[in-house]
């Protein structure tokens, strides 16, 4: 009875499965296809690589989106660092309450509304769109999950390690330096990379605010299928699968040494 | 009183970012809806939303959202189940990730080939003996598409409810006689359906919103108020009209919120 259901369960769970990754597999199949479609698979060739590797201007908006993305990671994990510290430092409630909320609406608002909100508030500004207007709204809407991620560390350190700091005479920024920050760093590194992978993945924001000039990989890629199908697209989503999972790894490694470390410590 | 000030310090660009960027876009929004085309204070925007043109597109664009956050819970439900039940279940929830982590618009672009007039989709169909089918541009592969990228989102909360859940209740409930139906009507269901609550709110307001499906996948046949507000911001640049849309996207987003949460205090 019991082995029966499980064999059901697992065939299920491999649908799912095989759902959830045929797409993904479908378009690394055909971007070795000299046939130039989706559909027939003529013979192997790594033209579509080759072409890609020599697009200059497509290697200028990869670029582009990294530089987006670290840059916006950064100044959005300092942003939010220093916010989780100020609102932890609220001891009324109803202060850190609607601090949070107003913290937590860039997280909920759809894309389109953020992006339309932007692209209003930069032409009323004055902000020219284009590098600027894009970096400006990834830093904004990357601050609020750096935010969610560092504060539950904050909460979790107890007050009488950074009193025992200030008893022994160490300066605010000490204690900032000294007990704080290297308390909450795993919250730090997390949000970080949330800003970063939010940033590397936005479409929609980018989309309203980037203006003629300037382009990052979504939003280029949105424009390119648009025209229909093209096997380069399928080479740069092989490319940007690899790195993915790469970079999954990495992270899963990490996150599970670190899991361990941190449980050892507290022990 | 030192403290005071360097908390201020701390907070400065955080509180900059809020008013910048959460506050003021909010405001810009409500503040344009009040404008019509010609750039003149009227309610125009607001009597053109309630003419049929815009009701029936709301209304549509809730049916869609509806019709995807419902497949997506029944698909999502038993996934969660069953991975919970495996060995290296964090190891295969993680690979339920990972697809999410692939860019959104590179999947649609995968069904673009899928779905084709010769793609795989309709080589099936025509293997099986159904023949082929317009498949692309159809009201069916917007939901098949959307469902399939909303998935892990609605996965994860589910899982995370279900891992909670404290296995003696189970074997409490079976000990009292409970069939295995009962069982999950009457004790699993209810406690994980802060799980189900909020897989449904990451997975109804973006599928409100998202336009770059319609856009790719449904070739503008659907018409979500996310189309319409890119639609009125970007191609007809009547950003009064895409404003007040942008408000009532806003009004029922708090509400699907507050309905949410208010139930979530009742259990």
């Amino acid at each position: 009875m019991e082995k029966k259901s499980s064999s059901f369960a697992n065939l299920f769970l491999l649908f799912i499965f095989v759902i959830l990754y045929a797409p993904i597999f479908y378009l690394i199949f055909y971007s070795f296809n000299s046939g130039g479609t989706m559909s027939h698979f003529e013979g192997f060739t790594l033209d579509w690589y080759r072409e890609l590797l020599q697009d200059t201007r497509l290697l200028i908006i990869v670029l582009n989106t990294l530089v987006i993305a670290l840059l916006s990671a950064l100044i959005a994990t300092v942003t939010g660092v220093l916010g989780a510290i100020g609102i932890r430092s609220y001891k009324r409630r109803q202060t850190r309450n609607t601090l949070l909320s107003l913290n937590n609406v860039l997280i909920v608002s759809p894309d389109v509304i953020i992006g339309a909100s932007f692209l209003i508030l930069f032409t009323m500004a004055g902000i020219q769109l284009g590098f600027y207007s894009v970096l400006l709204s990834h830093i904004a809407f990357s601050i609020p999950i750096v935010v969610l991620m560092v504060l539950p560390k904050l909460m979790e350190m107890s007050p009488s390690l950074e009193d025992a700091a200030r008893d022994l005479g160490a300066s605010n920024w000490n204690v900032l330096t000294k007990v704080t920050l290297p308390y909450i760093a795993p919250g730090i590194f997390a949000g970080f990379f949330m800003a970063l992978t939010y940033s590397l993945d936005d479409f929609a924001v980018t989309f309203f605010v980037t203006g003629n000039g300037f382009s990052t990989l979504s939003v280029e890629i949105y424009s390119l299928a648009r025209r229909g199908v093209s096997l380069n697209i399928n080479a740069l989503s092989t490319l940007m699968f690899v790195i993915t999972v790469i970079f999954v790894v990495v992270y899963y490694y990490l996150a599970t040494r670190s899991g361990t470390k941190g449980a050892n410590l507290r022990r | 009183m030192q403290n005071k000030t360097f908390r201020h310090l701390f907070m400065l660009p955080y509180a900059l970012w809020i008013i910048l960027f959460v506050i003021a876009p909010i405001l810009l929004v409500v503040y344009f809806s009040f404008f019509d085309i010609h750039g003149n204070f009227s309610l125009t925007n607001y009597k053109n939303f309630f003419t049929a043109t815009y009701l029936q597109m709301t209304l549509n664009s809730f049916w869609y959202a509806f019709l995807i956050t419902v497949i997506s819970l029944l698909v999502a439900y038993p996934t969660a189940y069953i991975l919970t039940r495996t060995r290296h279940k964090q190891l295969w929830l993680l690979l339920i990730i990972v697809p999410s982590w692939i860019n959104l618009l590179l999947k649609a672009y995968a069904f673009i080939g899928i779905f084709g007039t010769h793609g795989a989709a309709n080589q099936f169909l025509e293997w099986v003996g159904i023949g082929s089918r317009q498949l692309l541009f159809t009201d069916f592969s917007f939901v098949f598409v959307a469902v399939y990228i909303f998935i892990p989102f609605m996965i994860l909360p589910i899982f995370n409810a279900l891992d909670k859940l404290n296995p003696s209740l189970l074997y409490a409930a079976s000990d009292l006689g409970a069939s295995k139906w009962t069982t999950f009507r009457r004790v699993i269901f209810p406690l994980t359906l802060d799980g189900v609550k909020s897989g449904c709110q990451v997975v109804f307001i973006p599928a409100l919103s998202l336009f770059m499906l319609t856009r790719l996948i449904a070739g503008n046949r659907v018409i979500t108020l996310g189309t319409a507000i890119e639609q009125q911001f970007l191609v007809t640049q009547n950003w009064g009209m895409g404003a007040t849309i942008a408000v009532f996207l806003i009004i029922i987003m708090v509400g699907f919120m507050a309905l949410t949460s208010i139930r979530r205090r009742g259990v």
